[in-house]
């Protein structure tokens, strides 16, 4: 600063343009921060916002809590993965949510894959544990505001998506479909936009995970777009026989189809019938 | 006879016979009997079928356009709202949705194509359990054969048309099992097909071709075949089920004018009415949701129509095994499944006949229906066959078992492995049992007669049941035959007990003969064919059963 001023012309307080005084540079510098991180975070179209900014000391600390009750038994006590369960170091508010929120942890029993039951746990505790791991070491946040945003995502284009990427193990109509060793692909009918984002996001199970780089934020709310739509759209040709393709069209041939034919046979050539 | 109504038809029906004639041919053809069972009518369920397919066969041609160009949809479905597809893709949706009537016509269809061949299969199970494919009926039963592969054919090929994503990976797999599974000319023959590689050759030829193929080729074979199976069932008269007014001679029945015309056309509205009812109210083949056709997608639950079901169960369960035999990759893998064995199904079907005339050297002309129990290794096989069939088709849908029931997969996959070597020959051993089980059931009932229930006790302080006469009807389904030893059998011992020298496949055939007709139960000593004489049990009669409880007290 001395010798900067000194260099140059002696200050005349007053009349020295703001830009030239000596704290210019660091309010010009913080300006410039606050510009690129608003700008980013406006950009970064908030389903990923921040839920861990929000997140308390008091919080994180409830979560420590029920982590330590209901999940470090498996995962260990500080998250850290024992024999039974895996490590939750990166896992991220995202998983938890997915996992808590749609019941599949904690664990009712071990085996191939965790079911989806009624949650333990009340949105709030969720919120805390999801705090409390992603205060471990970060991970994906959990997605807000889902729900108001796929409305405006483009449905042809989540269809196309949903083909490529999700309808191999979810069935074309999202309603699951087997996977190796009692594992599989649950249905999506019953999903939540933001469960469905959060899925996509973490990858649980067998799923693999799709970073917004295998799927921009836009191409996932499209998918979930049409996953919604499909659920909600009417079968035009009668009732849908559980969307899951020929199986049971077959199985309906043969019991109603070849059934009501051949009681019609049986009453249309009947004769009274004559005791033995 | 004052019924201007009458009067009319008798003017119009005698002016055809006076430029045309043949009235007195078609009086004689209008009295031809038809048998009054349920069971015969289940061939018709597959003509009045097929005559639905043919009806909205021709109305879905009005509005499908066979061309792999491909256009930018902006149909009335937003789904699929600006993508890219096949045109064929594109018409299929447009006359699902906007063409008046057009997805209950397509459904239609398809639910009539399903049921066809499943009434074909129905109607092969009643003739061959029953008998009806022996002489001189086999020219009958290879059409019969043939019909049914065709079908597949055909409900394979209509599957295919609408170039959605469900028929493109069906495509894909037949492709690959058919053409690029057999070695050497595979290939070539695939490039022949298509004009050029999978899926729509270079010019997008495959679908054009496969159009003409699905409806001009395949029905025209089947209409040809279909005339030929009637007029020969129509020229053979038909067989009748075993009774006592029936011998090999005479056929019983109604006439076919009136009462048979009015009940076959009875018959025809229920078939059409229950596949309208079904179009209806079950949606099949949602080809808007399966997306059109891209090589890199694939749905969970891709199967085909239930009849390909068996090639689809073959594969499924089939290890991963292939050999190389001078450069050339053989893909057991796929051939067994998908050739070998659905061949050997249809191939041992079809020969069946000539098996069975062999193997019980009965060469003579038989009208009279066979009960299932009373052939009992026939009926084995049979049951054996249907066993093998549905194990394969069932194994189709291993995917939907494991997440409807919550089962592993590949434990699925393990069971029918052993299943599709163990089902039939355990189905062969139960079905044969239960046929002698039933054999001798009759034994008892022709020899004892009918239970009524009513218990008398003797003034000898003894109980014993009272039974009664057959019914005629009863009797005559009791007194049917069972297939004896022909006279004219190869003896396994000459003239003088010593054993004979014969060549092997003499010995073959003599086994085979004691394997159809040596567990039979024989016909009692006391069966004299006398109802009459059976009524009562006389008095006192060893009725073990009971009269041993009588000494117990």
């Amino acid at each position: 600063m001395r010798s900067r001023s000194a260099a140059g012309t002696p200050p005349r307080p007053g009349s020295r343009p703001w830009r030239r005084r000596p704290f210019s540079r660091y309010a010009l510098l913080l300006l410039a921060l606050v510009a690129v991180g608003g700008f980013y975070a406006g950009v970064q179209s908030s389903p990923q916002a921040d839920a861990a900014q929000g997140a308390s000391k008091a919080q994180i600390d409830q979560g420590r809590e029920l982590f330590q009750t209901s999940c470090a038994s498996c995962h260990g006590i500080n998250g850290q993965g024992t024999s039974t369960g895996p490590s939750l170091y990166g896992a991220g508010a995202a998983a938890v949510d997915f996992q808590v929120g749609t019941g599949r942890m904690p664990l009712s029993q071990p085996g191939a894959q965790a079911h989806s039951k009624a949650p333990r746990f009340t949105q709030a505790q969720i919120d805390a544990i999801a705090a409390y791991i992603q205060s471990l070491s970060g991970g994906p946040d959990i997605p807000r505001g889902v729900d108001q945003k796929y409305s405006d995502a483009d449905l042809a284009a989540g269809g196309q998506l949903f083909r490529a990427n999700c309808m191999q193990c979810h069935n074309f109509a999202g309603e699951g479909g087997a996977l190796s060793n009692g594992k599989y692909a649950p249905a999506l009918t019953t999903s939540t936009s933001t469960h469905m984002y959060e899925a996509m996001l973490t990858g649980p199970e067998n799923m693999p995970v799709f970073s917004d780089q295998t799927l921009t934020p836009d191409e996932k709310l499209s998918i979930i777009k049409y996953v919604k739509t499909i659920k909600s759209d009417p079968n035009p040709g009668g009732h849908g026989l559980g969307r899951i393709g020929p199986v049971s069209e077959g199985l309906v041939a043969w019991l109603v189809g070849i059934g009501v034919c051949v009681v019609a046979a049986m009453w249309i050539t009947a004769k009274k019938k004559q005791e033995d | 006879m004052q019924d201007p109504t009458k009067k009319l038809l008798a003017g119009t029906g005698k002016a055809l016979d006076d430029r045309f004639g043949g009235a007195a041919g078609l009086k004689k053809q209008m009295k031809k009997l038809f048998p009054d069972h349920w069971s015969f009518m289940l061939g018709e369920i597959a003509l009045y079928s097929f005559v639905v397919l043919l009806l909205t066969g021709v109305f879905l041609t009005f509005f499908f356009k066979p061309s792999m160009q491909e256009v930018v949809y902006h149909g009335s479905y937003a789904n699929l709202d600006g993508l890219r597809m096949s045109e064929a893709y594109k018409s299929t949706i447009d006359l699902s949705f906007d063409v008046r009537g057009g997805l209950l016509m397509r459904q239609i269809h398809h639910w009539a194509a399903l049921l066809f061949v499943a009434a074909i299969m129905v109607h092969m199970m009643r003739i061959f359990f029953t008998g009806a494919f022996r002489k001189p009926r086999e020219v009958n039963w290879l059409i019969g054969i043939t019909l049914f592969t065709l079908a597949m054919l055909e409900g394979f090929a209509g599957y295919t048309l609408p170039d959605d994503l469900l028929s493109g990976v069906g495509l894909r797999i037949f492709v690959s099992v058919v053409f690029e599974a057999i070695p050497i000319v595979g290939t070539y023959l695939l490039f022949f097909t298509f004009g050029g590689p999978f899926p729509d050759g270079l010019q997008g030829d495959f679908i054009p071709r496969l159009f003409i193929v699905h409806v001009l080729l395949v029905p025209g074979i089947l209409l040809a075949l279909i005339g030929a199976h009637m007029l020969i069932m129509w020229h053979q008269k038909h067989t009748v089920w075993a009774s006592r007014k029936q011998t090999n001679r005479n056929t019983v029945g109604f006439p076919f004018f009136p009462h048979f015309i009015a009940k076959t056309t009875a018959f025809f509205m229920f078939v059409f009415g229950a596949l309208a009812l079904l179009a209806t109210f079950a949606q099949i083949n949602p080809i808007w949701m399966y997306g059109p056709y891209n090589p890199v997608d694939v749905t969970a639950g891709a199967q085909p129509d239930w009849y390909i079901g068996i090639l689809e169960g073959g594969l499924r369960i089939m290890p991963g095994v292939e050999s190389v035999f001078l450069g050339h990759t053989i893909p057991w893998n796929t051939l067994i499944p998908a050739l070998i064995v659905p061949g050997l199904l249809f191939t041992f079907m079809a020969l069946y006949p000539f098996f069975e005339k062999w193997a019980t050297g009965d060469n003579s002309e038989h009208h009279v229906l066979n009960r299932p129990r009373n052939v009992p290794t026939r009926t084995g096989i049979g049951v054996a066959w249907l066993a093998a069939y549905m194990i394969l088709l069932i194994a189709g849908g291993n995917d939907i078992i494991a997440k409807t029931f919550s089962l592993s997969f590949n434990t699925i996959t393990w069971i029918f492995r052993f299943a599709i070597f163990l089902g039939p020959v355990i189905a062969f051993v139960v079905t044969k049992r239960i046929c002698i089980g039933l054999q001798r059931k009759e034994e008892h009932l022709l020899h004892e007669g009918v239970e009524t229930g009513v218990i008398k006790r003797l003034p000898t302080g003894g109980y014993e049941e009272t039974t009664r006469t057959p019914s005629p009807e009863l009797l005559g389904r009791l007194e049917t035959n069972r297939p004896d030893v022909p006279e004219d059998m190869p003896a396994l011992t000459d003239g003088r007990g010593v054993e004979a020298r014969n060549g092997i496949v003499k010995r073959l055939r003599v086994s085979a003969q004691r394997w159809y007709t040596q567990d039979n139960v024989a016909r009692g000593a006391h069966g004299d064919g006398h109802a009459e004489e059976r009524g009562e049990v006389e008095p006192g009669a060893q009725r073990p059963e009971l009269t041993g409880g009588r000494t117990s007290d």
